[in-house]
């Protein structure tokens, strides 16, 4: 409990300093507000549009929170049949590599196309960017179980669809969870980029409208709303992480 | 000390057949260096046998062929069994490392081989092991809260739990201190009794307390040695077994 609270209090502290230096800029230089507003504007703009803004934000939050159960769910299914099967394993490799070689700007479009306006093209772009973390690191972890229990199992007499289940999966939880750590804060950027492309709601739309109008403030406070649920997301992620590796693990390492 | 005795006759009279032995007759090599040429290594049924020689000179890769495993080796030869069967699914396996599974606890990592088969967990039977092995105050508990000498007790109940006919033993009680290093030689001999057991050591110690057979193996093949007249287990501080130790070690030291 004391940890937590000194992390968060450290935390607090970190921003209040960025907070500061932020409004300093904005003193020193004179700059107008349309151009950077500072942190006492944008915090009155987000207190003044709450109703609006939360109600994008919840949006943006569901997209990027299914998305990134989606995409974490179909990672690790691929790099169980990838460990399972030898020709998956050689037809997968090169499409799982190839999912992170297309840029997603250049894609979004078309799942726009396909999908539409709604969540469901939102959703699917940030699927498609957690599933290549997940999915690499977790076919790793699965890959690279010590040889001891390995064996120990064949003489046992098991079958590979239980060794990848009892014995390969729980010595893969620390991989996985590293790659899910490294999904999780590519994923509002997924949804925002759907946003971007083509939406009538949700933050990033929001802050595209915000932009085009001249509204820095509305654009800033949006921002806000975002990055606060990207660590608060980070941090879940993390902790279960921990948890995680905590049960499977051996704690002295 | 644990009554163990009773329990291993008990163990082995569950799976209602007399151990096969078996004979390896062959050489390795590995690319064009020979690991060990030709060789003939007798297991008796139901008797320990020990494998003692220096590290590197292919111990552990005659295991391996034995119990089936990958042994990244080209081996000439055969391992023929007694009863004319495979040793496939009729061999147990307990290494230097115990291989417990960190996430499980005692209970579970005992349970280990019924479940990786596929077959329900027999609880009582566990327990029963477990208790035998000295470990019944540390059912629950995961291998990281458990000594080192403790966690080889929970290896070895999973070995037993396996209930196999022949066991293969690769330097078990090398990461132990001298202390529960001998607790260990005296619960694994009473409670493998019965049991066709293939022991690969570097130890003296090892091989001349718990063998019936002892094979010395250095970089020129097998040589037999025999163990002290009385049965085994034998006490450690018996001047036969030491004269066999020492003679043992002698031999070790003056193989090139």
């Amino acid at each position: 409990m004391r940890r937590i609270a000194l992390a968060v209090g450290r935390g607090l502290l970190i921003a209040a300093c960025g907070l500061l230096a932020w409004q300093a800029l904005v003193w020193l230089t004179g700059v107008p507000r349309f151009i950077l507003p500072g942190p006492l504007l944008v915090g009155e703009r987000l207190w003044d549009a709450r109703t609006l803004i939360a109600e994008h934000a919840w949006i943006t939050y569901s997209e990027i929170l299914i998305g990134f159960v989606l995409g974490a769910l179909l990672g690790v299914g691929t790099a169980f049949q990838m460990i399972l099967s030898p020709f998956y394993r050689t037809v997968m490799r090169p499409i799982v590599v190839f999912s992170q070689a297309i840029p997603i700007f250049a894609l979004a479009p078309i799942i726009t196309l396909w999908l539409g306006y709604g969540v469901a093209s939102k959703i699917l772009v940030v699927v498609l960017l957690i599933y290549f973390p997940v999915a690499s690191a977790f076919f790793d972890g699965l890959s690279k179980t010590p040889q001891g229990p390995l064996d120990l199992a064949r003489v046992m007499g098991a079958t590979p669809t239980r060794i990848a289940w009892r014995l390969r999966a729980p010595y893969a939880i620390p991989a996985l969870s590293s790659g899910l750590r490294l999904a999780v804060a590519a994923a509002p950027f997924g949804a925002v980029i759907g946003e971007w492309v083509g939406a009538s709601k949700g933050l990033g739309h929001m802050m595209l409208l915000a932009n085009g109008r001249g509204q820095a403030d509305l654009m800033f406070a949006c921002l806000i709303a975002l990055a606060a649920f990207t660590v608060l997301l980070y941090f879940a992620v993390d902790a279960l992480g921990d948890a995680l590796i905590a049960r499977f693990a051996d704690p002295r390492g | 000390m644990i009554d163990a005795s009773s329990h291993a006759a008990a163990v082995s009279a569950k799976s209602g057949r007399t151990p096969p032995g078996f004979i390896v007759e062959g050489s390795a090599r590995f690319g064009d260096e020979q690991l060990f040429p030709k060789l003939r290594l007798e297991v008796k049924a139901g008797a320990w046998t020990s494998l003692l020689g220096p590290s590197g000179v292919g111990k552990t890769t005659l295991l391996r062929l034995v119990a089936g495993l990958d042994a990244a080796c080209t081996f000439e030869g055969a391992i023929r069994v007694s009863d004319g069967r495979s040793l496939e699914q009729r061999v147990a396996y307990m290494g230097q490392s115990d291989l417990l599974a960190p996430w499980l606890d005692v209970l579970g990592n005992v349970t280990l081989g019924q479940k990786l088969r596929g077959d329900a967990p027999d609880v009582d039977r566990a327990l029963t092991l477990i208790g035998r092995v000295g470990l019944s105050a540390h059912i629950y508990k995961r291998p990281h809260a458990l000594s080192g000498g403790e966690r080889q007790r929970a290896a070895l109940a999973r070995t037993l739990m396996e209930d196999r006919p022949v066991v293969l033993l690769d330097e078990p009680f090398s990461s132990l201190d001298a202390n529960t290093r001998a607790d260990m030689q005296e619960l694994a001999g009473e409670l493998l009794r019965g049991k066709t057991v293939l022991l690969v050591t570097h130890d003296p110690t090892d091989a001349v307390r718990l063998s019936h057979r002892i094979y010395l193996m250095g970089g020129r093949g097998l040589s037999e040695m025999s163990p002290p007249s009385s049965d085994p287990v034998r006490p450690f501080d018996d001047p036969d077994v030491l004269a066999a130790q020492a003679d043992m070690l002698r031999r070790l030291r003056s193989d090139p």
